[in-house]
C-alpha cells in the first residue's frame, strides 16, 4: 500500500485548502527516488517473461520451432498459442457482455506487426531475452495495408453514430457567398510514456496479485478476474505511482494476460517489462486521422454552413472511433451542419486513447479552417471567432454551464500582445526568421463518473483518505488531502492519502478528465460525514468534555474541537478521541445515484465505463475552455519552426490546487508542441513497421524547444459541472495547441501546412 | 545466454593485440556499441574495455595544431579553451551532438565510428535485407522510410548517412586519425560505401585509433558549425555545415575556405567543389549563394530526403556568412 504522507516545508496554510497552491505531496519520494513504482516489487522467486513479436504485419504464423530456446539455459516455458492455458474473453470497457470464446493473448492470425506470437519465461531476464531471439517464427505472409494512405484502404466504413447534422449544410455550402474546403490530417501519434508498461503476475492459490502501473485498477482487475474465472475480490492490484499514462495504462492488455497465465503455469511471480520499442505495438496510441472541412460563409466571415468528413485508421479487427467531429460541432454558432465519420482498417495494432482523443485531431481542423476563413474575408483570425461565438451548445441546443472563452480570448489577447500582429502573411521579421503570431481555441468534456472514498479519522488525530484511484502525476495525492483537510477542518499535514490499491474504496477510470472532480466529491462527502460522527461523538459521549455544553454543533478548524458558544474550550482530535475512548471513526461513502446503489451496479460503475455521464446529459452543456497564442519563427531559409512565446487562457472552472492545474495545463502545451513540430509515426508502406519505435528517432520536444509558457486562468466555479465546481483540466490544455502553431506559421511564411506535424521539408 | 568474454586492457599493447583476435571489439564509451548489441546488430564475442588506459585522453593545442586523445570525451573536448579558441567549429560540433548525458560518457575515438541511424539497419529481425550488416543482402531503406538519408556519396547497395557532427567538421580542417604508428587522413580514414556499405573505414585489425590531430589553420580558428534538426537539441543533423575561411589582407577576397558536411552523405564530406568555386572570390552574398549550390552536385534522392538536396546548400550559404563575419 502507498501512503503519502502530507507535508508542507514551504508555502503558507491556506495553500493545505482547496484551492491553495500546495506542491505535490508525493513530490519527495520521486525526487528522491524513494517512490516505488509497480514494476520495482521483487517478490520472493520471480522469473522474467518477454515477449515475441510478429515481424510481419499480415499473414498466419504457420510454425514456430521453440526448440533451441528451450534448450537454453534458464528457460522454464516457450509460451505459445499451443501450450498456453486458455482463458476466457472478459467484459469490454463499455460493459458489453463477452462473446463465449477463449481469449488468446498469443496470435497465429496477425494484423500487424509487432503482435505477440509467444513468449519465453525465464530465471532472469537476459536469459529470456537470449533464448527469446532463437524462437523461429514461419509466416504465410499476405501483403499487408499498411495505412490509410494504400489506396486499397478505400474510403472506410461510416459509423452512423458519430453523423450530426441540423438544417441542411449541403445546400448552405453551395450558396454560401464565400466557401473554403480544405483535407487536415495528423499522423499516428504514440504515448511514449517514460515509465514503460508491465506488470508483476503473482498467484497464492487462486488470489492474484498484480503490480501494475494502471488508470483504472477496478476495470482492469475486472478483466483479470474474468479470463481466469476467479472472483473479482481475489485480484489484488497494486499500482502505486504511474509515471505517465496519457491514456494508454487504462486497459487489459495482452501482455498482461500473458504474464498472468505464465504465473499461473509456473506458480511463479512473473515479471513482463515491454520494451521501449513495443511501446509502439503492444497498445495503440491516436490513430492517424484526416478531415475534410467545407465552411460555407457570408463576406463578412459569418458562418453559414460546416460540412465535415472525417476519417481515422482503425485495427483489422476493431472499431475504434477517433471522434473527430468533435469540436467541430460545438465550437462555433452556425445554422446549418454536417459531420460524418469513416473508420479504415489498416494493419495496425489497435489505437488507443491518447490525451483528449478526438477534441485534440477535431479541434485541428476546424481551427485551421475558421482561420483559412478569416485569411479570405480579410478579418482578424481573433475577430472571426468572436464574430461565429456559440452562445450556446450549438448540436444539444442546451445553455452552457460556464464558457469562459469570451474572457479567455480577452484575457490572452491582452496579455500576448495580439493586437500588435500585423495582418499580412511574411509581414514580420527579424532578419532571416520569419515571425508569425497564430490563434485557436480548444475545448474538452466534463465526463461524470460517481466515486467512492473512505475517510478514517485516526486515535492520534491523524486523517486517512483512501481509494483505489491513481495518481500519475497529476496530483490526486495532493488535491485529496486537501480535500479531506477542508472538509473536516485539519491542516493538510494531518493528511495521509492511500491510492493505487484494488484493495481500497473503489474508483472509475482515471480518465476523461474526470477523476479529479468525482474524487473531489467522494471525499468532499465522506470527509463531512466523518466529521458530522466526530461532532456526534464530541456533543454525546458521557466521556468528553464538550457533552455539558450541551451544544448542538461545535467548530472544527485548525484540528482543534470547539463549542462556538465556548471558544476558549478548544480541544485536538486526538484528544477528544483519547477521552472517548474511540479507536477510529470511519465513513466510507460514494456519490452514486440511488439506482447504482446495490452491489452490481456500484459494481457496473466502477469496472465499466457504461455509467459515465455525457456533458449533455442534464439541462446543460458542460466543458472546459481555451485559448492559445502563439508566436513562432520559421528560419526563411531552413524552414525550421520555433516556438519564441505563447500565452494560453484557460476555463477549467474551479482549480482545487492551481499549481497542480497549471503544470497539467503545461505538460499538454509541451505536447502540443510536440504535435506540431514533431511527432510522427513513421511506418514503412511495405510491411507496417514503425520505423521510429525508439525515444532517439520518435521525438518529443525537449527543454531547448519549448519556450516560457503563460498560462491563466479564467475559470469560475461551476458547480453544474462537479460538486465542488471544477471542470476538465488534464486533457484540455493540449486542445487547440497544434491549429494555433500551424496559423501562426501560416501568419509568417504564407505556407498552409494541413497535415502535423509541421517539418521543415513541408516550408522550404 | 548471449555470452561475451570482456577484457579489460591496462596497455596498448595489450589493447591491440586483444583487437587482432577475431570478432572483437574495443568498448569506449559503450553508447554506440551496446545501443547496437541490444538492437541484435553486433554481436561480439570479445570486449576490449579500453577506457581504464593511460594517456589517450590528452587535448592539447600548440602552434602546430590540436591533438585530441582518443579516450577524451565529448564534453571535455568541448568545452576545452584551446579548442574553443583555435576550432570553434570542432567545440560548436561537439556541444550540439547528442545529450550531455552521452556527451560525458562518449569518447573522441567511439564519436569517429558511430554506425547510421538508418532504422533498417538497426532491427535484423523485421530487416534482413541490409547491405551494410549482410552484405550481398539487398538495401530496405531505399524504397522505405528514407527522410534521414544520404543525397551525397551513395551507391547501388547503400543510402545510409553517416550521422556524426564532429567528423564533419575534421573533414574540413584536414584532422588525421593516428591509428597507433600509422596515420590517416579523415578523408580517407572514412570509405564510401560503393558495393561495400560493411568497410566504413580504414582501420585494420588490431589496429585502434590513439588520437586525432587537427593541423592548426587560419580557416579554423575563424571556423563555425552550423546544425540544422527537427527539434532544437538531441537530433542528428538534417544538414549541417562546418565552414571555416581565411580572408586577404583586403578584408574581402577569400584565401582559403574549408567545408564539411554532416547530415547529408554518407561518410562526412568535403565540399570541395564550393570551396574552389570561392578561392580568391570576393566574399559577397550573391557569390556565396551561387558557390554553395555546388554543395549537392551530382546529389541522388531517394524520396522522402528530396529536401536535403535543398536544405544543404542553403545551411553552406548561411555558414559561409557567418564564419565570414568571424574573419
Ligand atoms: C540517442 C543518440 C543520439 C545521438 N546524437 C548524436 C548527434 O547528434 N551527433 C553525434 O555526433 N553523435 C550522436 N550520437 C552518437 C554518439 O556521439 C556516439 O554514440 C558516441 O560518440 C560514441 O562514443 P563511445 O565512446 O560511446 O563509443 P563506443 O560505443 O564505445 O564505440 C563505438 C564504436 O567505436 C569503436 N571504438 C571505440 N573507440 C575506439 C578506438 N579508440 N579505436 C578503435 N575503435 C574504437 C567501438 O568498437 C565501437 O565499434 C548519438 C547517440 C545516441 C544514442
Ligand atoms: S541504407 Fe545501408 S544501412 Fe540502410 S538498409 Fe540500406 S544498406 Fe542497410
Amino acid at each position: 500500500m502507498t501512503i503519502v504522507d502530507t507535508r508542507m516545508k514551504h508555502g503558507n496554510a491556506s495553500d493545505g485548502l482547496l484551492g491553495g497552491r500546495l506542491a505535490r505531496v508525493d513530490g519527495p519520494a520521486k525526487i528522491t527516488g524513494a517512490a516505488d513504482y509497480a514494476m520495482e516489487y521483487f517478490p520472493e522467486g520471480m522469473v522474467y517473461a518477454v515477449i515475441i513479436d510478429s515481424t510481419i504485419a499480415s499473414g498466419r504464423v504457420v510454425a514456430l520451432d521453440t526448440a533451441a530456446a528451450e534448450a537454453c539455459p534458464g528457460v522454464l516455458l516457450v509460451l505459445t498459442p499451443d501450450n498456453a492455458l486458455p482463458i476466457r474473453t472478459a467484459t469490454g470497457w463499455m460493459g458489453e457482455p463477452p462473446p463465449p470464446v477463449p481469449y488468446d493473448p498469443l496470435a497465429r492470425e496477425i494484423t500487424f506487426a509487432g503482435q505477440h506470437i509467444a513468449a519465453v519465461i525465464a530465471e532472469t531476464f537476459e536469459q529470456a531475452t537470449a533464448a527469446a531471439a532463437l524462437v523461429k517464427a514461419t509466416y504465410e505472409e499476405t501483403t499487408p495495408i499498411s495505412s490509410f494512405d494504400d489506396p486499397r484502404s478505400g474510403e472506410g466504413n461510416p459509423v452512423d453514430m458519430m453523423t450530426m447534422e441540423w438544417g441542411d449544410a449541403e445546400a448552405a455550402l453551395v450558396t454560401a457567398p464565400v466557401q473554403i474546403e480544405q483535407e487536415y490530417r495528423t499522423p499516428r501519434e504514440y504515448n511514449v510514456p517514460i515509465e514503460p508498461h508491465g506488470l508483476i503476475a503473482h498467484w497464492e492459490g487462486d488470489m492474484l496479485t498484480l503490480w501494475e502501473p494502471s488508470q483504472w485498477i477496478d476495470g482492469m482487475s475486472r478483466a483479470y478476474a474474468e479470463w481466469f474465472g476467479i472472483p473479482f475480490e481475489n485480484v489484488r492490484m497494486r499500482s502505486p505511482y504511474i509515471g505517465g499514462g496519457f491514456g494508454s495504462k487504462a486497459f487489459p492488455t495482452r501482455y498482461g494476460a500473458v504474464a498472468a497465465i505464465a504465473a499461473k503455469m509456473l506458480d511463479r511471480p512473473v515479471k513482463l517489462a515491454v520494451t521501449r520499442p513495443q511501446t509502439f505495438t503492444a497498445f495503440g496510441g491516436r490513430p492517424a486521422t484526416r478531415q475534410t472541412i467545407a465552411l460555407g460563409a457570408t463576406r463578412e466571415g459569418k458562418l453559414l454552413s460546416i460540412v465535415h468528413k472525417g476519417a481515422n485508421e482503425t485495427s483489422m479487427n476493431d472499431v475504434v472511433v477517433e471522434p473527430l467531429g468533435s469540436v467541430t460541432s460545438i465550437m462555433y454558432a452556425t445554422p446549418n451542419f454536417s459531420s460524418r465519420q469513416n473508420i479504415v482498417p489498416v494493419n495496425t495494432v489497435k489505437p488507443g486513447p491518447l490525451r483528449a482523443p478526438g477534441e485534440n485531431p477535431s479541434a485541428f481542423g476546424i481551427e485551421c479552417a475558421i482561420d483559412e476563413l478569416a485569411y479570405e474575408v480579410g478579418i482578424d483570425p481573433l475577430d472571426i471567432r468572436l464574430l461565429n461565438y456559440a452562445e450556446e451548445d450549438p448540436h444539444a441546443k442546451k445553455p452552457w454551464s460556464t464558457r469562459r472563452l469570451r474572457e479567455a480570448y480577452a484575457a490572452g489577447a491582452e496579455a500576448f500582445g495580439w493586437a500588435k500582429r500585423s495582418p499580412g502573411v511574411r509581414s514580420m521579421r527579424e532578419g532571416r526568421q520569419l515571425v508569425g503570431y497564430g490563434v485557436a481555441a480548444g475545448t474538452y468534456p466534463v465526463r461524470r463518473t460517481p466515486g467512492e472514498a473512505m475517510v478514517r479519522i485516526l486515535s492520534n488525530g491523524t486523517i486517512e483518505v483512501a481509494s483505489s484511484s491513481i495518481d500519475m502525476g497529476q496530483g490526486t495525492y495532493t488535491i485529496l488531502a486537501q480535500t479531506a483537510a477542508e472538509a473536516i477542518g485539519v491542516p493538510v499535514e494531518t493528511v495521509v492519502v492511500k491510492l493505487g490499491d484494488s484493495s481500497l474504496p473503489r474508483a472509475p477510470v482515471a480518465g476523461g478528465s474526470q477523476l479529479a472532480n468525482l474524487m473531489t466529491g467522494a471525499v468532499h462527502k465522506a470527509a463531512l460525514a466523518a466529521r458530522d460522527e466526530l461532532i456526534g461523538l464530541a456533543i454525546n459521549d458521557p466521556n468528553s468534555p464538550f457533552r455539558d455544553l450541551q451544544a448542538n454543533t461545535l467548530t472544527i478548524e485548525g484540528g482543534q474541537i470547539s463549542s462556538p458558544r465556548d471558544t476558549g474550550s478548544a480541544l485536538g482530535i486526538a484528544e477528544v478521541m483519547r477521552r472517548t475512548g474511540r479507536e477510529r471513526i470511519e465513513a466510507l461513502r460514494n456519490t452514486l445515484p440511488e439506482e447504482l446503489q446495490d452491489e452490481k451496479e456500484r459494481f457496473r460503475n466502477y469496472t465499466t465505463i457504461s455509467t459515465m455521464l455525457s456533458p449533455t446529459e442534464g439541462d446543460y452543456s458542460l466543458h472546459s475552455w481555451c485559448v492559445h497564442f502563439v508566436e513562432v519563427r520559421v528560419d526563411a531559409d531552413f524552414g525550421t519552426v520555433r516556438v519564441a512565446r505563447m500565452v494560453s487562457a484557460l476555463d477549467s472552472g474551479r482549480l482545487y490546487n492551481p499549481k497542480l492545474a497549471e503544470s497539467q495545463w503545461k505538460g499538454g502545451i509541451i505536447m502540443g508542441i510536440g504535435q506540431a513540430l514533431l511527432e510522427e509515426g513513421l511506418v514503412d508502406p511495405r510491411n507496417g513497421h514503425v520505423m521510429n519505435n525508439n525515444l532517439g528517432d520518435y521525438l518529443v520536444p525537449t527543454n531547448a524547444d519549448i519556450p516560457d509558457l503563460q498560462v491563466i486562468s479564467v475559470g469560475v466555479p461551476d458547480t453544474h459541472a462537479s460538486v465542488l465546481g471544477g471542470k476538465a483540466v488534464g486533457e484540455l490544455a493540449i486542445v487547440g495547441v497544434g491549429p494555433a502553431i500551424a496559423n501562426a506559421v501560416y501568419h509568417a511564411t504564407g505556407i498552409r501546412v494541413r497535415d502535423l506535424p509541421i517539418t521543415l521539408e513541408k516550408l522550404i | 545466454m548471449r555470452d561475451f568474454s570482456y577484457l579489460r586492457a591496462n596497455s596498448f599493447e595489450e589493447a591491440s593485440s586483444a583487437a587482432a583476435m577475431p570478432a572483437t571489439m574495443l568498448l569506449a564509451g559503450g553508447t554506440t556499441l551496446i545501443d547496437l548489441a541490444k538492437c541484435g546488430v553486433t554481436n561480439p564475442e570479445r570486449l576490449v574495455d579500453i577506457t581504464h588506459l593511460d594517456g589517450f585522453d590528452a587535448v592539447t593545442v600548440d602552434a602546430e595544431g590540436a591533438s585530441i586523445g582518443a579516450l577524451a570525451k565529448m564534453s571535455r573536448v568541448a568545452a576545452d579553451p584551446s579548442i574553443l579558441e583555435n576550432f570553434p567549429a570542432v567545440s560548436e560540433a561537439l556541444w550540439q551532438a547528442a545529450s550531455a548525458q552521452i556527451r560525458n560518457m562518449a569518447t573522441i575515438g567511439g564519436n569517429l565510428l558511430q554506425r547510421t541511424r538508418c532504422a533498417y539497419f538497426r532491427d535484423p529481425a523485421s530487416f534482413p535485407a541490409c547491405n551494410k550488416r549482410v552484405p550481398g543482402s539487398g538495401c530496405s531503406a531505399m524504397e522505405g522510410v528514407n527522410r534521414g538519408h544520404a543525397v551525397l556519396g551513395t551507391s547501388q547497395a547503400c543510402i545510409a548517412t553517416y550521422p556524426g557532427d564532429l567528423a564533419a567538421a575534421l573533414v574540413a580542417f584536414d584532422a588525421i586519425v593516428h591509428l597507433g604508428g600509422r596515420k590517416v587522413a579523415i578523408d580517407d580514414f572514412f570509405l564510401l560505401p560503393g558495393a561495400t556499405p560493411h568497410q566504413e573505414h580504414a582501420i585494420q585489425p588490431g589496429e585502434m585509433i590513439t588520437a586525432i590531430t587537427i593541423p592548426a589553420s587560419v580557416a579554423a580558428r575563424h571556423s563555425t558549425y552550423l546544425k540544422v534538426r527537427d527539434r532544437q537539441s538531441y537530433e542528428f543533423a538534417a544538414a549541417s555545415a562546418a565552414v571555416g575561411i581565411e580572408l586577404e589582407a583586403d578584408r574581402e577576397t577569400i584565401r582559403d575556405i574549408r567545408i564539411g558536411l554532416g547530415g547529408v552523405a554518407t561518410k562526412p564530406w568535403r565540399a570541395r567543389a564550393v570551396e574552389n568555386a570561392l578561392r580568391g572570390k570576393v566574399l559577397e552574398p550573391d557569390i556565396v549563394k551561387s558557390a554553395s549550390r555546388l554543395a549537392v552536385e551530382g546529389a541522388i534522392a531517394h524520396g522522402g530526403n528530396h529536401y536535403k538536396i535543398e536544405l544543404a546548400p542553403r545551411v553552406v550559404e548561411r555558414a559561409i556568412l557567418k564564419s565570414g563575419a568571424l574573419a
